[in-house]
């Protein structure tokens, strides 16, 4: 290794350590999800370490529980994680063009909320390197994370797997919240989709809709109608 | 029809990745359509909100100890807190709810 590749592989294990604590913490109560959707703790560790995604997780988990078909599995990932499209476009802006194809392959193997925004927070051009030491941190706290999760819920007592059960929904908050707060169009999203959801689960007809199911069609209706209302500014497509 | 669950997790790895991976191998230019920016944009908080409520208050054995999570997760996002307080706290309003009630 380089003595700048080694520099940027450590700034990036140094960057990926507050990452990995936070990963392993909601991983766990992903891990509990995946338990109530009947999967193995080897199995939640795979769909972690592949997937990287918590809401893509927790929604494919839905998926899993209600049996549904793997159809509709495909395109509540691509609904649910289609921002990491857009987190990409803009991290392949970042990414210098001599960079080969595998440093491409790897850095978009763990596009997630955080780890694009300590790349984003770089100047310059990103060496790779930097990004693998970041992935070298998290993406052991998010797969173990959820693993344990699983191993754990089984044994932990009923009152503490239902506290827990919650974190990951806290995790959200901390998400969609405090965007709210700046943003009057997301805020009224947000409140319009809570009650939307929740107006599909309990009132007949729509009820009958899969939870999978509703998430992708309220996602899209919801997502189209602000952006057609609502357009962003330029500046303001990177944020997601 | 009962489904395999190793062809469930390596469908929603291969969707995943491809669109992680795509526009770092292949669309090497920004997205320029303002609709699907927006679209785009919209959808991480549309989707999150929407997986948040009601499912909080259906994952507690105490609907109402979730319903106290999400008011306090709320708040202290609200306030600036970072992840992972919001998400340790909504944990513990659960835990002292459910202790004091049930």
């Amino acid at each position: 290794m380089k003595p700048e590749n080694k520099t940027w592989f450590l700034r990036g294990m140094r960057d990926g350590t507050p990452i990995m604590l936070g990963y392993a913490a909601v991983a766990f109560t992903l891990g509990i999800a995946a338990r109530n959707a009947g999967l193995t703790a080897g199995q939640a560790f795979l769909t972690s370490l592949l997937n990287n995604a918590s809401a893509g997780e927790k929604a494919g988990f839905t998926v899993i529980q209600a049996n549904e078909g793997y159809l509709a599995m495909a395109v509540m990932m691509l609904i649910i994680n289609a921002r990491y499209l857009l987190m990409s476009c803009s991290l392949s802006q970042k990414i210098s063009p001599e960079t080969g194809l595998v440093p491409r392959l790897i850095i978009g193997f763990e596009v997630t909320d955080e780890i694009f925004g300590v790349q984003m927070n770089l100047p310059g051009m990103i060496c790779p390197w930097y990004t693998y030491g970041v992935i070298a941190m998290a993406l052991p706290g998010w797969s173990l994370g959820t693993y344990f999760g699983v191993v754990m819920g089984n044994v932990l007592p009923a009152n503490i797997v239902s506290a827990l059960s919650v974190g990951l929904y806290g995790m959200f908050l901390a998400i969609i919240i405090p965007p709210a707060k700046e943003n009057r169009v997301i805020a009224a999203l947000v409140l319009l989709s809570m009650a939307a959801s929740c107006a599909f689960a309990y009132l007949p007809v729509v009820s009958a809709i899969s939870p999978g199911t509703r998430v992708i069609i309220l996602t899209v209706a919801i997502s189209a109608g602000a952006a057609a209302l609502f357009p962003v500014k330029e500046e303001d497509g990177h944020a997601a | 029809m009962q489904h395999n669950i190793y062809v469930y997790i390596f469908v929603m790895f291969a969707v995943t990745y491809l669109i992680r991976v795509l526009p770092l191998t292949l669309i090497r230019k920004p997205i320029k359509s303002r609709f699907i920016r927006s679209f785009l944009y919209y959808v991480p908080y549309v989707t999150l909100a929407i997986m948040t409520f009601p499912d909080i208050v259906q994952a507690t054995t105490a609907p109402v100890a979730g319903l106290l999570a999400l008011i306090a997760g709320v708040a202290l996002a609200w306030s600036g807190r970072s992840l992972f307080t919001v998400a340790v706290a909504s944990c513990a309003v659960v835990f002292i709810t459910e202790m004091i009630i049930l």
